[in-house]
């Protein structure tokens, strides 16, 4: 039997999508490994918790909340500190968290804290005897690795979209945790947070993502993409590298080999050639579309649906069409 | 300001992977290594760092076989002041194997400062820079897109999901760098020379147990060939189409 423990990620009070999969991929996991309990810690400011009651939907035996307004911002120095006590504290086999902005930060300070090997950018984790063994896509997704993992103890980090969360209905105890170190007592302090508009769905959650690049002509045209966005409900909008480069778009919309690497459902690709570099931060999409002028751009190779044309002519049509059939469901 | 940069050689990102004959590698036969970028941006800002203030050392290192020894030159060339190897027989996939040899060898530098890429192209696994600090129990930031240093205290700039945060911290801290930070500079041809005879130290890394060990190495399955589906907006009604009946994501 091995327990397995869960970092919950929440942005003000809300769960992420990521912490549904890391909980969906902590349940396969113990289950794999005996069927030990899944136990799912959040941190936050006071109404954490409740945020944290539907995990027990997705497999969870326990929810641990650590709530102090101290952690009204992530304090990833508080964090990692109280995830490795919580650690040590019990008989765990793995501590799973999410391979986004805050697990990027956590995950090695508490692989470091716990002397635990970590693995990071995880898609798929299977129990194998005594060790783990997991796969992640390196070489900017031209490469599947598989690692092995020894060792009683081991953090994996599980990359955003690559696990479905599954409903998985278990009775989740609640129990509270002080934070391990007092949240004023942390060496790096928040000075200032620009928000890129809060109600915006992340890059690395949207399961629809309309990608503009060169091919729009000018930052102003970036609305079509958002009215497009717009219509879907459920979409962001990322831009190439080209784009951000000249400011049309902020640096952190971009996608591709040194910007975000995004596996959506839908990616829409507007006004884009697919240079490589782009080209691997988003060829693990479900589902491709291209629209672009020049027939013979690389994009269209990897696209289950292209439609040669003017993106200021075609985009706009699309729209109205996706906001009709989003109408009648 | 004494500064420590860890870097990594990793092959041109825009080269075609093969996988050796081992299964358990990528062939290199043709492959182009050099300086990971983001370590590339890493040494320019320790550079530049100690050019604002004047003097100053800048000191590399990389963990891996000799042949890290040329990457740790091109940094030299770059303008670092010497260069350490701390010596294993493969590059080690256990990040926190690397992050432990590394902590060994910087915990009696004496450093003010100890920088690396955010991640290296080739794993992207991001595990180094932070198990690092974390074993040296100094402060760190991840994923600097701005850097300023004042007064023994530190701030920086980061860009998370759809927002930025700015972040104070006191030195002496790890940081790791994203890329747009500063731009690289080419070594000179003096630089170049000058990085023959500066001082490059081998010593064995002190990993201990290796636990993760790479058991496979495979390209991902081809993505079925692209389809042009019509022209114009004239094709958007087959677009919808397909995209609810066969993709069944609208």
């Amino acid at each position: 039997m091995a327990n397995v423990l869960v970092f919950a990620e929440t942005r003000n009070n809300t769960l992420r999508k990521v912490a549904l999969e890391a909980v969906t991929a902590a349940r396969a996991l113990a289950d794999a490994t005996g069927g030990g309990q899944v136990h799912a810690l959040v941190a936050g400011p006071s109404g954490v918790q409740a945020a944290a009651e539907q995990l027990g939907q997705y497999g969870a035996d326990a929810v641990i909340a650590v709530e102090h307004a101290g952690l009204a911002t992530f304090n990833r120095e508080v964090v990692a500190a109280t995830l490795a006590t919580r650690a040590k504290s019990g008989s765990y086999r793995a501590v799973v968290l999410g391979f986004s902005a805050q697990g990027r930060d956590l995950g090695p300070r508490v692989a470091a804290k716990l002397d635990a090997p970590i693995v990071t950018d995880v898609t798929e984790i299977q129990a194998s005897g005594d060790a783990l063994v997991v796969k992640h896509p390196a070489y900017a997704n031209k490469v599947i690795v598989t690692l092995r993992v020894t060792g009683p103890l081991a953090v994996v980090a599980v990359r955003p979209n690559a696990i479905t969360s599954a409903p998985n209905a278990h009775t989740a105890a609640m129990e509270t945790m002080a934070p391990a170190i007092d949240p004023a007592a942390a060496k790096v302090v928040v000075k200032e947070v620009v928000e890129g508009g809060r109600d915006k769905i992340d890059l690395g959650e949207a399961p629809v993502i309309v990608a503009g690049g060169r091919g729009l002509k000018a930052a102003e045209n970036f609305t079509i993409l958002e009215d497009l966005a717009a219509a879907f409900g459920n979409a962001a909008v990322g831009a190439t590298r080209a784009v951000t480069d000249d400011g049309w778009r902020p640096h952190s919309d971009q996608i591709g080999q040194t910007g975000r690497q995004v596996s959506p459902q839908l990616y829409i690709a507007a006004g884009i050639s697919g240079a490589i570099q782009h080209l691997a931060g988003m060829r693990t999409s479900k589902t491709i579309v291209a629209i672009n002028r020049d027939k013979d751009a690389p994009i269209f190779k990897v696209a289950d649906y292209g439609i040669v044309g003017d993106v200021l002519e075609v985009v706009p049509v699309l729209t109205a069409a996706v906001r009709d059939v989003k109408s009648k469901h | 300001m004494k500064i420590a940069v860890c870097i990594k050689r990793t092959p041109d990102s825009e080269s075609r992977f093969r996988i050796a004959a081992s299964g358990t590698g990528i062939d290199e036969t043709g492959l182009k290594f050099d300086i990971d970028d983001f370590a590339s941006y890493a040494v320019e800002v320790a550079l530049q760092l100690n050019e604002k203030t004047g003097g100053g050392d800048t000191v590399v290192y990389a963990v891996g076989p000799d042949v890290v020894q040329e990457t740790l030159r091109k940094a030299m060339s770059m303008g670092a002041t010497r260069a350490v190897q701390l010596k294993s027989d493969t590059q080690p996939a256990d990040g926190l194997a690397v992050a432990k040899a590394l902590a060994a060898e910087l915990s009696t530098g004496g450093y003010d400062l100890v920088l690396f890429g955010k991640h290296a192209f080739d794993t992207s696994a991001g595990i180094v820079g932070t198990a690092t600090a974390e074993l040296l129990g100094i402060p760190c930031v991840t994923a600097a897109t701005k850097l300023d240093i004042a007064n023994g205290r530190g701030t920086a700039r980061r860009e998370l999901e759809g927002a930025a945060e700015v972040v104070e911290f006191p030195l002496p801290a790890a940081v790791t760098i994203d890329e747009g930070i500063a731009r690289p500079r080419y070594p000179s041809l003096k630089g170049i020379m000058a990085a023959k005879k500066k001082p490059l130290e081998v010593k064995p890394a002190q990993l201990g147990e290796t636990r993760v060990t790479v058991t496979k190495m495979e390209l991902p399955p081809d993505r079925p060939a692209g389809r042009i589906i019509g022209e114009g907006a004239a094709a958007v009604p087959e677009l919808v189409r397909l995209l609810q009946t066969e993709a069944k994501v609208l």
